[in-house]
């Protein structure tokens, strides 16, 4: 049994070290197809492909190149993709969350958008500019190009407002309390925030904003810093709303999926949210008119402390990318130049609710309302890219968890102080060193 | 024989309770399946304000679930049937024979029923990836791939209990066919399989259970076309909503298959686990 | 499980496949031709992955090499030396979701085996209406898996869920609604439904074991005048001990390695109900480094087959000194 043992281990490992080893062998897969993975931009996922069925039946008609598409849950996009690097065995083309793309960069798997190859889908110049900060690390050639372009905004119920007589949408933190104060009223269950608690994305990113506003830095080159006196001070801005200052309702620290905010939303149940701008199709959705609501950039603390930045969301959104192992680049490049063309842009943006990436987009009035002005307003003047650095998407689990758990100790009613944070925020920081 | 007043009286009490316990779920399930989304994500209501029936045609639309179902139809079936077979031959040899390597190789592959999945999620995926760089034979994202591993899910405890099952039949009815000139296999297969149908019956159904219910190997082993109903439930969950009601009413439909053949047939998983235990 | 694990010398004698005359080489390879199928699909899905599993966790495997990851830098034990030492983060997590899992696999096997073997004992008797009863416990172990977990994930839901509905606002028991799925209450959630899926199991095993104990042997103790308690502890349970020893041992294994039930229900389960199995996951998906997560695993094997193993030959003294 012994011998026997022994020949499997060898047999295994060579059987894996031969194929691992020389990687990248590739599909050679027809140049006439190409696989696309799609990320769950819509609704529901049946709507992601009633919406970009059509389009891409388009592109075949132009090219003669056929898209096989797939659309993957949120859930699974990350593991699909990390199965698809190990295994050099993936899509032609994909769509990743823009946070991720230095991290994805560091795989080496995806095709890097050098100046030629950028060529190839129309050049740098036809992206507006603060997207491409996002799409992989600094001083490299960008690892992925934007499709789709997102940012947070203060979504507000504007006869919640009225019957407060609060009359304009608040512009600083401080008046944002004072006024979420005024429209909570746990007997009516009626409070004044209403947030995503058990999404770690939305902790992550809350963190990483109102740290910036306090002056923290995520990380010093690759040292993170998630305990820095000014990373708890912006984690405790965001907390107090529902420890301190309880206008956030308890019961949101289990909401995960956006439905079970809009639908509170849409029915009054809260005044405000911050929320990326999709959300103004869920809202929509779930029975608001667009003038019923207002959107305005999340309001910074005034003054704000000594060495904070002016940051009221970061540069959110969707990129795509091409998988280093496709057989058929050419027809990749092809597809993601239609897909972020003004055109489709225009199409597809409007279907989701996010923003064009292009600037000749926004002639379509789909495009001219105030709440997307409003949200290309806080892109161009109040925003910062997450770090876009390999470690990012560690930073959003470990971080965005340990804001989810706070927030849960939080609502159960346990006292959430400096000291708390600072430990919880340090053990994470310990995490993340030892993980690297 | 005289029982306690102190049993007469617990009985009904203790029975009731574990009833309950039990029950509740499914209670819940069934009543959520005919509730209008909206009621579902409201307060808990026990009985439905409105009964409808839409989320039972709804949720063939929200996601593929009939591909699904296929989908895990035929790798349940196919992981079922080959692992039955693999299991009688295996259970057969350990049963009547005594040869070198015997006890090691039932420890052997019993000791893999304690392996943590995660253990060789990620190698058993290259190693598909690899054999079908090297062979062309498609492993990863096929439904060949995905029965391949779920057979050996279900084969150590297989193979234990079919073997336990035959230790149960008297050795005389080999010894007879033997005498008529029938061979091992002829044997096995027109002698002493008939009588243990039983236990070929209660390996069948947990095969089957085992390979119907996997996640986490089908989370990964598996793409869009061929993803089974254990994966593509969490489609009805989306970012920005869940179908409660639709989940429920896909929950049932898958669930009613495999317990109503279960019920069916625990007389014989019953049977198969007195012969093959019990002689332990 | 035991018939050969604990005994392989003790079992019954066998004629051994008699040579036939005519093919006497083919004769003495047929065992080894009737398990080959076996013993390559267990090769190739168990074996082989493990082992290299084991190898992986002597890597530097990290999202840097994923890619390529035979490339991978070898590290020899570190990643066993992060795993185990308890004073670093990730070590002391690691211990934590293995006390958590420890703690939860103990009350899950334990009301597992005592409401199967009450429910058994009780419904030996015929009396109305208990071929229902019978149907009806075995239903939760016939369920998928995920169609179970995710109906109580919709009963654990803080506002909206049965679990707040029926305790809070019906039986008043607790004040206020209560988190299920967040904090530590996440335990209770965990082990309960656990309990609900394993109980079944061993109702059925302890059915199956007690409908093989001959009746006479109960004629024989009730003549003596044994009441119920004393028969249940005379004669049921020293017969049942080769069937609970089995049965134990599989619902720990099974409770102790599973992954479904705290993968479905919280995504990433707070705390106080991180399993191992899903902590491993974790620390392999989500930090994206495979050699630690393959680390932990063998660690969290060879724990496993330390306690099998000790637990088997226990057994096996207990029952030659018998």
């Amino acid at each position: 049994m012994k011998a026997r043992r022994i020949t499997a281990l060898v047999t295994g490992v060579v059987l894996v070290m031969t194929g691992a080893g020389c990687g990248g062998g590739g599909d050679k897969a027809s140049p006439k197809t190409l696989t696309y993975w799609a990320s769950n931009q819509g609704r529901s996922i049946q709507q992601d492909q009633q919406v970009l069925g059509p389009e891409l039946k388009k592109f075949e008609q132009r090219t003669g190149i056929k898209v096989k598409l797939e659309v993957i849950g949120w859930p699974d996009l990350l593991n699909r993709i990390l199965a698809a690097t190990s295994s050099g065995k993936g899509p032609d083309v994909l769509n990743i969350g823009n946070t991720w793309s230095a991290s994805l960069q560091a795989t080496g798997a995806f095709q890097s958008f050098d100046d030629a190859t950028i060529a190839k889908v129309g050049g740098r110049g036809r992206f507006i500019p603060s997207t491409l900060t996002s799409t992989g690390a600094a001083g490299k050639p960008p690892g992925f190009v934007p499709i789709y372009g997102l940012a947070y905004g203060l979504f507000y119920n504007k006869k919640l407002f009225a019957d407060a007589g609060i009359k304009q949408p608040p512009r600083t933190w401080q008046e944002l309390v004072a006024d979420a104060k005024r429209l909570t009223d746990p007997a009516k269950k009626r409070y004044g925030v209403g947030v995503l608690g058990a999404s770690y994305t939305e902790g992550a990113h809350f963190a990483f904003m109102f740290g910036a506003q306090q002056g923290a830095r995520l990380f010093q080159g690759n040292q993170p810093g998630f305990d820095s006196p000014q990373m708890v001070a912006g984690v405790k801005q965001y907390l107090d709303l529902l420890g301190t200052d309880k206008v956030i309702d308890p019961a949101d620290a289990e909401y995960v999926n956006d439905d079970q905010i809009l639908k509170d939303f849409a029915a009054g149940k809260f005044g405000m949210m911050m929320i990326q701008s999709y959300a103004t199709a869920g809202v929509r959705e779930n029975g608001m008119k667009d003038d019923e609501y207002g959107v305005t950039q999340i309001p910074l603390p005034d003054p704000l402390p000594a060495g904070g930045r002016k940051v009221a969301s970061h540069v959110a959104g969707i990129n795509i990318g091409v998988f280093k192992n496709s057989g058929n680049k050419d027809g990749a490049l092809k597809l993601v130049e239609f897909l972020t063309g003004p055109e489709e842009q225009k199409i597809l943006n409007a279907a989701w609710g996010s923003l064009p990436v292009v600037p000749q987009a926004y002639d379509d009035p789909r495009f001219q309302t105030p709440a997307i002005a409003t949200f290309r307003k806080v892109l161009a003047e109040a925003s910062e890219t997450l770090p876009m650095i390999p470690q990012e998407a560690q930073f959003e689990t470990l971080v965005g968890n340990t804001v989810k758990e706070l927030i849960a100790d939080a609502a159960a009613g346990r006292p959430v102080d400096d000291a708390t944070i600072r430990s919880r925020l340090a053990a994470a920081n310990k995490k993340m060193q030892a993980g690297g | 024989m005289r029982e306690s007043r102190t049993l007469r009286w617990a009985r009904p009490v203790v029975l009731g309770l574990l009833a309950l316990f039990t029950v509740l779920p499914l209670y819940v399930m069934a009543v959520s399946s005919i509730k209008p989304l909206k009621d579902v994500q409201g307060r808990f209501a026990w009985l439905p304000t409105h009964v409808t029936f839409r989320p039972f045609v709804d949720m063939w639309r929200t996601v593929p679930l009939g591909r699904y179902f296929v989908n895990s139809l035929v790798v349940s079936l196919a992981a079922t049937v080959c692992s039955v077979a693999i299991a009688i031959l295996a259970g057969y040899a350990v049963s009547r024979y005594r040869f070198a390597g015997r006890g090691t190789f039932m420890t052997a592959v019993l000791s893999t029923q304690m392996f943590p999945g995660i253990l060789f999620l990620l190698p058993l995926f290259l190693i598909f990836v690899n054999v079908e760089k090297y062979t062309g034979l498609r492993l990863y994202g096929s439904r060949t791939g995905l029965t391949v591993t779920y057979l050996t899910f279900a084969l150590p405890f297989s193979i234990w209990l079919i073997a336990g099952y035959f230790d149960t039949i008297p050795r005389e009815l080999d010894e007879a066919a033997r005498v008529d000139g029938a061979g091992p296999l002829r044997t096995l297969f027109r002698v002493v399989l008939p009588v243990a149908a039983p236990g070929v019956v209660a390996v069948a159904i947990y095969a089957f259970m085992t390979a119907w219910g996997e996640v986490l190997f089908a989370s990964v082993l598996t793409d869009d076309a061929t993803r089974t109903l254990a994966v593509g439930l969490r489609g009805y969950a989306t970012q920005a909503n869940v179908y409660w009601n639709q989940v429920m009413a896909a929950s049932l439909v898958i669930s009613l298959p495999v317990v109503v053949g279960f019920l069916a047939l625990q007389r014989f998983l019953v049977h198969g686990l007195t012969a093959g235990a019990v002689k332990s | 499980m035991a018939r050969t694990v604990t005994a392989p010398g003790s079992a019954p004698a066998r004629a051994p496949g008699r040579p036939s005359p005519r093919r006497p080489r083919l004769a003495k390879a047929l065992p080894y031709l009737l398990l080959a199928p076996a013993l390559v699909a267990e090769l190739a899905v168990h074996i082989i992955p493990m082992l290299v599993g084991a190898w992986m966790s002597l890597l530097h495997l990290t999202q840097f090499f994923i890619r390529n990851w035979t490339q991978a830098p070898y590290g020899g034990l570190t990643n066993y030396r992060v795993a185990v030492n308890a004073h670093g983060p990730v070590g002391e997590d690691l211990l934590h979701s293995f006390l958590v899992t420890v703690a939860i696999t103990a009350v899950v096997v334990g009301c597992s085996w005592l409401f199967g073997m009450t429910a058994a004992v009780l419904l030996e008797r015929p009396f109305p209406g208990r071929a229902a009863l019978r149907t009806l416990f075995l239903v939760p172990y016939a369920l998928p898996v995920f169609t179970a977990v995710i109906t109580w994930r919709f009963m654990f839901q803080r506002d909206t869920g049965m679990v707040n509905a029926l305790l809070s606002d019906q039986l008043r028991l607790a004040h206020g609604h209560p988190f299920w799925l967040l904090g530590d209450r996440s335990f209770a959630a965990v082990t309960a439904i656990a309990i609900w899926r394993m109980w079944p199991f061993a109702f059925l095993t302890i059915t199956a074991g007690l409908q093989s104990i001959p009746s006479d042997l109960y004629e024989a103790a009730a003549l003596d005048g044994a009441g119920s308690l004393r028969l249940l502890g005379r004669v049921t349970l020293p017969l049942l001990r080769p069937v609970n020893r089995v049965l134990l041992l599989v619902l720990f294994l099974w409770t102790f390695n599973d992954f479904n039930v705290a993968y479905i229900l919280f995504d990433q389960p707070p705390a106080a109900a991180d399993m191992i199995s899903i902590h491993i996951y974790n620390a392999s998906f989500i930090t994206w480094n495979f050699g630690l997560g393959a680390a932990m695993s063998v660690l969290l094997l060879a724990f496993l087959m330390v306690v099998t193993l000790g637990y088997l030959g226990i057994g096996r003294l207990r029952s030659r000194h018998a």
